[in-house]
């Protein structure tokens, strides 16, 4: 019962911290003892923690390294301002749930196409390869959404590749991006599509698709040999995370008046990759907390200002030597032992691994 | 050798069409395997060469040779690692030619490795769940969902799972992770997962490596215990001579890539050959 009852409780406490993060912060929201800058990062919060948490489905349990994941963020963010745009002048839905729930399901099926588009000529490779592909992808989208020219045109959408001459209203401006755009993201549609993504990524990570995976990262060709088809589950975990960002990506350009391509440069892909690497990779709880620290601390390094990204890359620095330096992960070890302690206590004595073996 | 031998049911072993021998059981059915002329080049560099094989749908057969003489190689090509640059692989009476590996064992043909290859970072349970893949399935939105199906089909490949860890007596272990087992218990883990594939031929690449003779004598209690059971065919590759002239029935022996001999264990053992490939030439005497 160990190792399953590590899962459950692991899980437990990844939700059990979301839930009371959300609450906490809403508490903090409705007696107004939140700064302002802070109530302004809440939705990019949730938008970077689904990030990670998606990317941490490719890296982590997968075992491929993505580099292009800002790229299927930015799908989802531009599909979700066109759809929230266009469903408001052509057909007067001022529902703001509505429009972002519709903004989010089409951003992550759009993402996920490209996922899957994408995945298929390049889940061939394998390690760097894969990397460099992948950040090739991320940068192409890129520079692909800031020649595209949207209006709305009556009841239509009409779209312009490099030609700004649309009738209607303009609802992306080629390398000026979206603009005018109703934020109709909220703090509590980030709660529930970071709740969403834990979902889904644990319930995968622990059923038998997520273990097919899982198998295909530990050893190919044993999984391979027992039957799994790699290709599938590959694209799986691959399409599944792009949907994912896509989702994060419409509730994170909802969230602004205005929104630019350079936005999503291929930094961002590493700034999330950033997010799983320290929070350990695999480890979903992790890259959710590195995500909310990351996203908060250039924020809270303004005092420094022109050195502040220096003082960011430096803290960088600092938490990964912390983290992985083994003499420090003891003292960290020596000062969490009482918590640890209090769990351990009721526990029988842990069985003999050897004992099974000598029969 | 007379203690060790004892696990060989004393099988009477018959010639077949193809110049090979299969147990007199089998004889009236389908070979589980037969390879015919199979070979495979790297770079001009024969492999294996003219490999002919039959093996019976219940026997316990050997593959045997010095080091290098391709016999991993012959594993390779028969589970579809490798396509072969000439000849054919039946399983079951069909070609396997242009198959995956994932159909190969789909058609029932599952093995280990010599270098064990566990999910090691996973549990047992997990690594044979795994081998379950295609035998309990629910597909991945139930999985997510947790609709009724997944409960379902855990539960039994939960069930399956406990079963299979069970000839090994392993159940014990089913939570522990697998990279964390002791070596021989990981071996028979690697065997465990491939019999959860529901096969039809086991192909087991140096099972005793690294066993001390008390595990050996064990190993060799439970492949021929895994036969009854299962009814299935075993191919065993193995250094351990004890066990091979122990427990299997009919054995081939390769030598830079060709079979120089096959046989039951007595006619293996008297083989001049075979003796000449593993200590060498005698030296003929004044000449």
């Amino acid at each position: 019962m160990k190792a399953k009852k590590k899962k459950l409780i692991y899980n437990s406490v990844t939700f059990g911290l979301v839930i009371a993060a959300f609450l906490i912060c809403q508490l903090l929201l409705s007696t107004g003892g939140m700064s302002r800058s802070f109530r302004g990062q809440l939705i990019p919060i949730c938008c970077w923690i689904v990030m990670a948490v998606s990317l941490n489905l490719v890296v982590g349990i997968s075992g491929e390294l993505s580099l292009g994941h800002a790229g299927f963020m930015s799908i989802g963010a531009f599909t979700g301002i066109i759809v929230s745009g266009w469903m408001q002048r052509a057909f007067q839905m001022e529902d703001p749930v509505l429009r972002l729930v519709l903004a989010m399901v089409i951003g992550a099926v759009l993402a996920g196409i490209a996922g899957a588009l994408i995945g298929i000529p390049v889940l061939r490779l394998k390690g760097d390869y894969l990397a460099i592909v992948t950040l090739a992808f991320g940068e192409i989208i890129r520079n692909l959404i800031d020649c595209l020219y949207v209006s709305v045109d009556g009841q239509s959408l009409r779209f312009g590749f490099l030609n700004n001459k649309l009738p209607g209203d303009l609802l992306m401006n080629g390398p000026n991006g979206a603009v005018s755009v109703q934020t109709i993201a909220t703090f509590t549609a980030g709660f529930v599509l970071v709740i969403i993504a834990l979902i889904i990524v644990l319930n995968l990570t622990n059923s038998r698709s997520g273990r097919a995976i899982q198998a295909i990262r530990d050893a190919r060709i044993a999984a391979e040999s027992v039957g799994i088809n790699v290709t599938k589950y590959r694209m799986m975990a691959f399409v599944t995370s792009a949907m994912l960002a896509g989702a994060a990506g419409a509730l994170y350009g909802l969230n602004f008046s205005t929104l630019v391509a350079a936005k999503f440069r291929f930094d961002q892909s590493i700034n999330v990759l950033v997010f799983v690497v320290l929070g350990g990779i695999g480890n979903t709880m992790g890259s959710m907390i590195a995500a909310t620290a990351l996203t908060i601390l250039p924020e809270t390094l303004r005092d420094f200002g022109q050195y502040r990204m220096l003082a960011y890359a430096v803290v960088l620095i600092l938490v990964m030597l912390a983290t992985n330096n083994p003499l420090a992960r003891a003292f960290f070890g020596r000062i969490f032992a009482p918590v640890k302690a209090l769990f351990r206590r009721k526990k029988p004595a842990e069985p003999d691994l050897k004992g099974g073996d000598a029969k | 050798m007379t203690e060790a031998r004892k696990h060989r049911s004393e099988t009477k072993m018959v010639p077949v069409p193809s110049h090979s021998i299969v147990p007199e059981r089998d004889v009236n059915e389908i070979p589980v395997l037969e390879t015919r002329h199979l070979g495979i080049e790297f770079g001009g560099l024969k492999a294996v060469d003219d490999f002919n094989l039959t093996i019976g749908r219940t026997e316990i057969a050997g593959l045997i040779g010095p080091n290098g003489a391709g016999k991993t190689t012959v594993f390779n090509l028969l589970t579809k690692v490798y396509e072969p640059t000439s000849g054919a692989v039946l399983l079951n009476g069909q070609d396997l030619h242009g198959m995956t590996i994932v159909q190969a064992s789909k058609l029932g043909i599952a093995r280990t490795f010599q270098n064990i290859r566990l999910f090691d970072k996973m549990t047992v349970e997990e690594n044979v769940r795994i081998g379950l893949h295609n035998q309990i399935k629910y597909d991945m939105l139930s999985g997510i969902l947790r609709l009724p199906r997944y409960w379902k089909q855990e539960k039994r490949q939960h069930e399956r799972a406990m079963e299979l860890l069970d000839i090994f007596g392993m159940q014990d272990l089913a939570d522990e992770v697998s990279g964390s087992l002791p070596y021989g218990a990981q071996r028979r883990l690697e065997i465990v997962r491939a019999l959860a594939t529901d096969p039809r031929l086991l192909l087991l690449d140096e099972p005793a490596a690294g066993m001390n003779p008390h595990e050996t004598e064990e190993l060799m209690e439970n492949i021929a215990k895994i036969r009854d059971q299962f009814q299935i065919a075993i191919l065993l590759i193995e250094h351990d001579m004890s066990l091979v002239m122990g427990v299997c029935e009919g054995i081939c022996v390769l030598n830079f890539g060709r079979v120089i001999a096959k046989g039951t264990a007595d006619e293996i053992q008297a083989n001049p050959d075979v003796i000449e490939a593993y200590l060498g030439k005698k030296k003929e005497g004044g000449k």
